[in-house]
Protein backbone atom coordinates (compact mmCIF):
# COMPACT_ATOMS: atom_id res chain seq x y z
CA UNK A 1 0.00 0.00 0.00
CA UNK A 2 1.16 3.40 -1.20
CA UNK A 3 2.23 5.63 1.71
CA UNK A 4 -0.23 8.20 2.34
CA UNK A 5 0.16 11.79 1.83
CA UNK A 6 -1.29 15.21 2.07
CA UNK A 7 -0.58 18.58 1.05
CA UNK A 8 1.39 21.72 3.07
CA UNK A 9 1.15 25.32 1.97
CA UNK A 10 3.32 27.10 2.83
CA UNK A 11 3.62 30.80 2.53
CA UNK A 12 7.26 31.78 0.04
CA UNK A 13 8.70 35.19 0.84
CA UNK A 14 12.01 35.75 -0.94
CA UNK A 15 12.69 39.49 -0.32
CA UNK A 16 15.53 39.28 -3.05
CA UNK A 17 13.09 38.39 -6.09
CA UNK A 18 9.72 38.24 -4.81
CA UNK A 19 7.88 41.69 -4.67
CA UNK A 20 4.77 39.98 -2.39
CA UNK A 21 4.26 36.60 -0.75
CA UNK A 22 3.13 33.44 -2.79
CA UNK A 23 1.48 30.14 -1.35
CA UNK A 24 3.98 27.34 -2.47
CA UNK A 25 1.92 23.76 -2.11
CA UNK A 26 4.36 20.70 -1.32
CA UNK A 27 3.21 17.28 -0.68
CA UNK A 28 4.30 15.47 2.26
CA UNK A 29 4.16 12.29 3.13
CA UNK A 30 1.32 11.53 6.02
CA UNK A 31 2.17 10.33 9.60
CA UNK A 32 0.23 10.33 12.43
CA UNK A 33 2.78 11.19 14.80
CA UNK A 34 4.59 14.27 12.76
CA UNK A 35 3.42 18.05 14.02
CA UNK A 36 3.62 20.55 11.34
CA UNK A 37 7.15 21.23 12.31
CA UNK A 38 8.34 17.47 11.25
CA UNK A 39 6.39 18.18 7.96
CA UNK A 40 7.82 21.32 7.40
CA UNK A 41 11.96 20.04 8.44
CA UNK A 42 10.96 17.64 6.31
CA UNK A 43 10.21 19.65 3.40
CA UNK A 44 13.51 21.52 4.06
CA UNK A 45 15.50 18.47 4.19
CA UNK A 46 13.91 16.85 0.90
CA UNK A 47 12.15 19.03 -0.91
CA UNK A 48 13.24 22.58 -0.79
CA UNK A 49 16.17 23.46 1.62
CA UNK A 50 15.84 27.15 0.42
CA UNK A 51 12.82 27.33 2.78
CA UNK A 52 13.50 29.39 6.07
CA UNK A 53 11.49 29.17 9.23
CA UNK A 54 12.54 29.02 13.13
CA UNK A 55 12.66 26.33 15.52
CA UNK A 56 14.66 25.04 18.05
CA UNK A 57 13.29 23.04 21.07
CA UNK A 58 10.42 20.78 19.75
CA UNK A 59 8.48 20.64 22.77
CA UNK A 60 6.94 23.73 23.57
CA UNK A 61 9.57 25.54 25.55
CA UNK A 62 11.49 27.96 23.12
CA UNK A 63 8.63 29.63 21.62
CA UNK A 64 10.04 29.46 18.44
CA UNK A 65 8.28 28.19 16.15
CA UNK A 66 4.89 30.21 16.61
CA UNK A 67 3.06 30.47 12.72
CA UNK A 68 -0.46 30.60 11.71
CA UNK A 69 -1.37 27.15 10.43
CA UNK A 70 -4.96 27.51 8.66
CA UNK A 71 -5.03 31.05 9.73
CA UNK A 72 -4.45 30.36 13.72
CA UNK A 73 -1.71 31.46 15.96
CA UNK A 74 0.10 27.47 17.09
CA UNK A 75 3.42 26.33 17.75
CA UNK A 76 4.37 24.40 15.09
CA UNK A 77 5.96 21.85 17.13
CA UNK A 78 2.51 21.18 19.31
CA UNK A 79 0.16 20.77 15.98
CA UNK A 80 -0.52 17.62 14.89
CA UNK A 81 -1.18 16.42 10.85
CA UNK A 82 -3.74 14.11 12.43
CA UNK A 83 -6.18 16.95 13.55
CA UNK A 84 -5.98 18.13 10.10
CA UNK A 85 -5.36 15.08 7.63
CA UNK A 86 -6.43 14.82 4.62
CA UNK A 87 -7.38 18.22 4.42
CA UNK A 88 -4.37 20.29 3.75
CA UNK A 89 -2.51 22.35 6.39
CA UNK A 90 -1.71 26.13 5.17
CA UNK A 91 1.39 27.66 7.09
CA UNK A 92 1.72 31.64 6.80
CA UNK A 93 3.94 33.51 9.29
CA UNK A 94 2.72 34.84 12.01
CA UNK A 95 -0.08 37.73 11.34
CA UNK A 96 0.29 41.47 12.57
CA UNK A 97 4.57 41.38 12.24
CA UNK A 98 6.76 42.30 9.10
CA UNK A 99 7.90 39.06 6.83
CA UNK A 100 11.50 39.15 6.86
CA UNK A 101 11.35 35.81 4.55
CA UNK A 102 9.36 32.83 4.36
CA UNK A 103 8.30 32.13 7.52
CA UNK A 104 10.36 34.21 9.84
CA UNK A 105 9.28 37.38 10.84
CA UNK A 106 10.97 40.66 12.35
CA UNK A 107 10.34 41.19 15.99
CA UNK A 108 11.75 43.93 17.38
CA UNK A 109 8.96 45.78 17.77
CA UNK A 110 7.72 42.92 20.20
CA UNK A 111 11.54 43.06 21.91
CA UNK A 112 11.51 46.80 21.91
CA UNK A 113 8.13 46.14 23.69
CA UNK A 114 9.29 43.69 26.37
CA UNK A 115 12.18 46.22 27.15
CA UNK A 116 10.14 48.77 27.84
CA UNK A 117 8.08 47.39 30.56
CA UNK A 118 11.00 46.32 32.19
CA UNK A 119 10.68 42.58 32.78
CA UNK A 120 13.24 42.17 36.12
CA UNK A 121 12.85 42.83 39.82
CA UNK A 122 13.07 46.18 40.49
CA UNK A 123 13.98 47.74 44.44
CA UNK A 124 13.81 50.84 45.58
CA UNK A 125 15.38 49.97 48.55
CA UNK A 126 18.15 47.19 47.63
CA UNK A 127 19.20 45.56 51.17
CA UNK A 128 22.61 44.52 51.48
CA UNK A 129 23.98 40.50 50.31
CA UNK A 130 24.60 40.29 53.93
CA UNK A 131 20.75 40.20 54.49
CA UNK A 132 20.22 37.02 52.30
CA UNK A 133 17.92 36.70 49.49
CA UNK A 134 14.44 37.94 49.42
CA UNK A 135 12.20 35.37 50.72
CA UNK A 136 8.95 34.72 49.50
CA UNK A 137 5.98 32.04 50.65
CA UNK A 138 4.30 29.73 48.49
CA UNK A 139 1.26 32.27 48.47
CA UNK A 140 2.92 34.79 47.80
CA UNK A 141 4.76 33.09 44.39
CA UNK A 142 1.13 31.51 43.57
CA UNK A 143 -0.13 35.20 42.64
CA UNK A 144 2.43 35.58 39.88
CA UNK A 145 3.30 32.44 39.14
CA UNK A 146 1.06 31.55 35.98
CA UNK A 147 1.84 35.11 34.12
CA UNK A 148 5.61 34.02 34.65
CA UNK A 149 5.20 30.85 32.44
CA UNK A 150 5.29 32.88 29.29
CA UNK A 151 7.70 31.82 26.85
CA UNK A 152 7.55 34.93 24.58
CA UNK A 153 6.11 33.00 21.77
CA UNK A 154 4.26 36.21 20.02
CA UNK A 155 1.06 33.59 19.24
CA UNK A 156 -0.88 36.62 21.34
CA UNK A 157 0.65 39.16 19.45
CA UNK A 158 -0.55 37.51 16.01
CA UNK A 159 -4.12 36.26 17.70
CA UNK A 160 -4.81 40.30 18.69
CA UNK A 161 -6.49 42.41 15.99
CA UNK A 162 -6.31 45.42 17.97
CA UNK A 163 -2.34 45.03 17.83
CA UNK A 164 -2.91 44.13 14.35
CA UNK A 165 -5.13 47.59 13.67
CA UNK A 166 -2.75 49.70 15.95
CA UNK A 167 1.09 48.19 15.97
CA UNK A 168 1.47 51.18 18.64
CA UNK A 169 -0.53 48.83 21.21
CA UNK A 170 2.05 47.38 23.78
CA UNK A 171 0.04 43.99 23.21
CA UNK A 172 -0.73 40.80 25.54
CA UNK A 173 2.62 39.38 26.55
CA UNK A 174 4.07 42.59 27.75
CA UNK A 175 1.44 43.58 29.55
CA UNK A 176 0.97 40.39 31.39
CA UNK A 177 4.92 40.43 32.10
CA UNK A 178 3.96 43.37 33.52
CA UNK A 179 1.83 42.52 35.93
CA UNK A 180 3.95 39.61 36.51
CA UNK A 181 6.46 41.43 38.12
CA UNK A 182 4.06 43.86 39.69
CA UNK A 183 2.41 41.00 41.66
CA UNK A 184 5.91 39.72 42.85
CA UNK A 185 5.86 40.54 46.28
CA UNK A 186 10.21 41.23 46.15
CA UNK A 187 9.33 44.05 43.23
CA UNK A 188 9.08 47.31 44.10
CA UNK A 189 8.85 49.24 40.49
CA UNK A 190 4.75 49.22 39.88
CA UNK A 191 5.06 52.94 39.10
CA UNK A 192 7.44 53.18 36.91
CA UNK A 193 5.42 50.05 34.94
CA UNK A 194 2.46 52.24 35.41
CA UNK A 195 3.92 55.20 33.25
CA UNK A 196 3.91 52.19 30.21
CA UNK A 197 1.07 50.62 31.29
CA UNK A 198 -1.56 53.63 31.24
CA UNK A 199 0.27 55.59 28.59
CA UNK A 200 -1.50 55.78 25.20
CA UNK A 201 -1.75 52.07 23.83
CA UNK A 202 -1.03 50.89 26.54
CA UNK A 203 -3.46 48.57 28.55
CA UNK A 204 -6.53 50.70 27.64
CA UNK A 205 -6.42 49.62 23.59
CA UNK A 206 -7.39 46.20 24.55
CA UNK A 207 -10.81 45.71 23.64
CA UNK A 208 -11.06 41.93 25.29
CA UNK A 209 -11.16 40.24 22.43
CA UNK A 210 -9.55 37.26 24.47
CA UNK A 211 -7.86 35.36 21.68
CA UNK A 212 -4.32 36.34 23.19
CA UNK A 213 -5.43 34.03 25.84
CA UNK A 214 -7.06 31.13 23.69
CA UNK A 215 -3.97 30.40 22.00
CA UNK A 216 -1.63 31.13 24.46
CA UNK A 217 0.35 27.96 24.53
CA UNK A 218 1.68 28.04 28.34
CA UNK A 219 -1.74 29.30 29.96
CA UNK A 220 -0.29 32.81 30.96
CA UNK A 221 -3.91 34.45 30.40
CA UNK A 222 -2.54 37.39 29.45
CA UNK A 223 -6.00 38.59 28.61
CA UNK A 224 -6.66 38.44 32.38
CA UNK A 225 -3.38 39.73 33.20
CA UNK A 226 -4.44 43.07 30.96
CA UNK A 227 -8.03 43.43 32.92
CA UNK A 228 -6.53 43.04 36.31
CA UNK A 229 -3.55 45.35 35.48
CA UNK A 230 -7.02 47.52 34.40
CA UNK A 231 -8.60 47.01 37.72
CA UNK A 232 -5.46 47.67 39.27
CA UNK A 233 -4.82 51.15 37.60
CA UNK A 234 -8.45 52.07 38.27
CA UNK A 235 -8.17 51.89 41.92
CA UNK A 236 -4.77 53.65 41.64
CA UNK A 237 -6.34 56.12 40.11
CA UNK A 238 -9.26 56.54 42.70
CA UNK A 239 -7.18 56.26 45.87
CA UNK A 240 -4.83 59.03 44.39
CA UNK A 241 -7.56 61.39 43.43
CA UNK A 242 -10.26 60.31 46.62
CA UNK A 243 -7.21 60.32 49.64
CA UNK A 244 -5.30 63.44 50.27
CA UNK A 245 -2.27 60.93 51.07
CA UNK A 246 -2.54 58.75 47.98
CA UNK B 1 16.45 44.31 2.93
CA UNK B 2 12.52 44.66 1.79
CA UNK B 3 10.15 43.12 4.59
CA UNK B 4 6.86 42.32 3.76
CA UNK B 5 3.88 43.67 5.61
CA UNK B 6 0.78 42.12 5.34
CA UNK B 7 -2.00 44.12 5.87
CA UNK B 8 -5.59 43.25 7.90
CA UNK B 9 -8.16 43.84 5.51
CA UNK B 10 -12.04 45.25 6.66
CA UNK B 11 -13.23 41.83 6.94
CA UNK B 12 -10.64 40.48 9.65
CA UNK B 13 -13.92 40.07 11.96
CA UNK B 14 -14.94 37.75 9.54
CA UNK B 15 -12.61 35.16 9.90
CA UNK B 16 -12.42 33.66 12.91
CA UNK B 17 -15.74 32.71 14.96
CA UNK B 18 -14.25 34.36 17.95
CA UNK B 19 -13.38 37.44 16.11
CA UNK B 20 -17.12 37.59 14.99
CA UNK B 21 -18.45 36.69 18.14
CA UNK B 22 -16.45 39.73 19.83
CA UNK B 23 -17.97 41.99 17.10
CA UNK B 24 -21.26 41.06 17.74
CA UNK B 25 -21.04 41.83 21.60
CA UNK B 26 -19.07 45.20 20.85
CA UNK B 27 -22.32 45.64 18.22
CA UNK B 28 -24.86 44.98 21.40
CA UNK B 29 -23.71 48.35 22.61
CA UNK B 30 -25.41 50.00 19.50
CA UNK B 31 -28.84 48.63 20.76
CA UNK B 32 -28.45 49.23 24.29
CA UNK B 33 -27.60 53.02 23.63
CA UNK B 34 -30.61 52.99 21.19
CA UNK B 35 -32.82 52.26 23.34
CA UNK B 36 -31.69 54.52 26.53
CA UNK B 37 -32.47 56.50 23.82
CA UNK B 38 -36.13 56.10 23.60
CA UNK B 39 -36.34 55.64 27.43
CA UNK B 40 -35.03 59.44 27.73
CA UNK B 41 -37.76 60.72 24.92
CA UNK B 42 -40.42 58.81 27.28
CA UNK B 43 -39.22 60.83 30.56
CA UNK B 44 -39.29 64.04 28.04
CA UNK B 45 -42.66 63.58 26.39
CA UNK B 46 -43.71 62.87 29.74
CA UNK B 47 -42.57 66.28 31.09
CA UNK B 48 -44.62 67.85 27.94
CA UNK B 49 -47.90 66.54 29.79
CA UNK B 50 -50.24 63.56 28.78
CA UNK B 51 -50.77 63.88 25.95
CA UNK B 52 -48.00 63.63 24.28
CA UNK B 53 -46.84 60.79 26.58
CA UNK B 54 -49.80 59.32 25.23
CA UNK B 55 -48.94 59.18 21.72
CA UNK B 56 -45.36 58.12 22.83
CA UNK B 57 -46.93 54.60 24.57
CA UNK B 58 -48.45 54.39 21.27
CA UNK B 59 -45.19 54.56 19.44
CA UNK B 60 -44.52 52.12 21.59
CA UNK B 61 -47.31 49.23 21.22
CA UNK B 62 -46.36 49.91 17.04
CA UNK B 63 -45.04 46.32 15.69
CA UNK B 64 -41.95 47.90 14.90
CA UNK B 65 -41.37 49.05 17.99
CA UNK B 66 -41.70 45.67 19.83
CA UNK B 67 -39.35 44.50 17.43
CA UNK B 68 -37.08 46.48 18.26
CA UNK B 69 -37.46 46.09 22.27
CA UNK B 70 -36.97 42.42 21.45
CA UNK B 71 -34.41 42.53 19.83
CA UNK B 72 -32.73 45.20 22.40
CA UNK B 73 -33.41 42.75 24.91
CA UNK B 74 -31.44 40.20 22.82
CA UNK B 75 -28.59 41.90 22.20
CA UNK B 76 -28.48 43.21 26.31
CA UNK B 77 -28.49 39.82 27.32
CA UNK B 78 -25.46 38.62 25.42
CA UNK B 79 -23.81 41.63 26.45
CA UNK B 80 -24.66 41.28 30.09
CA UNK B 81 -23.46 37.33 30.17
CA UNK B 82 -20.48 37.96 28.46
CA UNK B 83 -19.70 40.48 31.26
CA UNK B 84 -20.65 38.53 33.84
CA UNK B 85 -18.42 35.73 32.60
CA UNK B 86 -15.23 38.16 32.30
CA UNK B 87 -15.33 39.18 35.93
CA UNK B 88 -13.21 35.92 37.31
CA UNK B 89 -11.02 37.77 34.93
CA UNK B 90 -10.74 40.99 36.54
CA UNK B 91 -10.78 39.97 39.91
CA UNK B 92 -8.70 37.17 41.35
CA UNK B 93 -9.76 35.78 44.62
CA UNK B 94 -7.21 33.62 46.75
CA UNK B 95 -7.06 31.58 49.83
CA UNK B 96 -3.47 31.29 50.38
CA UNK B 97 -2.08 29.52 47.66
CA UNK B 98 -5.64 28.39 46.24
CA UNK B 99 -7.28 30.30 43.64
CA UNK B 100 -11.03 31.03 43.81
CA UNK B 101 -12.69 28.92 40.67
CA UNK B 102 -14.04 31.50 38.14
CA UNK B 103 -17.41 29.42 38.21
CA UNK B 104 -17.72 30.64 41.31
CA UNK B 105 -16.86 33.91 40.96
CA UNK B 106 -19.28 34.16 37.59
CA UNK B 107 -21.89 32.72 39.80
CA UNK B 108 -21.84 35.44 42.55
CA UNK B 109 -23.14 37.72 39.47
CA UNK B 110 -26.05 35.49 38.40
CA UNK B 111 -26.98 34.85 41.85
CA UNK B 112 -27.22 38.79 42.26
CA UNK B 113 -28.89 38.91 39.10
CA UNK B 114 -31.78 36.31 40.47
CA UNK B 115 -32.12 38.41 43.58
CA UNK B 116 -32.57 41.57 42.05
CA UNK B 117 -35.10 40.62 39.72
CA UNK B 118 -36.81 38.67 42.79
CA UNK B 119 -36.66 42.29 44.32
CA UNK B 120 -37.84 43.85 41.30
CA UNK B 121 -40.84 41.59 40.34
CA UNK B 122 -41.57 41.98 44.32
CA UNK B 123 -41.79 45.82 43.92
CA UNK B 124 -43.53 45.78 40.93
CA UNK B 125 -46.23 43.01 41.58
CA UNK B 126 -47.34 43.41 45.29
CA UNK B 127 -50.09 45.66 43.85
Amino acid sequence: MPEPTMTLEILRYRPERDRAPSIQPYEIPYRADWVVLDAINYVKDNLDGTLSYRWSCRMGVCGSCGMMINGVAKLSCATFLKDYYPAPVRVEPLAHFPVERDLVIVMDDFMEKLGRIRPWIIRGDEQPLSEGEYRQTPAQLATYKQFSMCINCMLCYSACPVYGLEPGFLGPAAIALAQRYNLDSRDQGSGQRALILTSQHGIWDCTLVGECTSVCPAQVDPAGAIQQAKLASTLDWYFSVLLPWG
Amino acid sequence: MRRYRRPLGPTWWLTQRAYFLFMLRELTSVFIAAYLALLLLGVYRLSLGREAYEAYLQLLATPGMLFFHVVALIAALFHTLTWFDVLPKVLVVRFGERRLPGAIVAGVNYVAWVVVSAVIAWILLRG
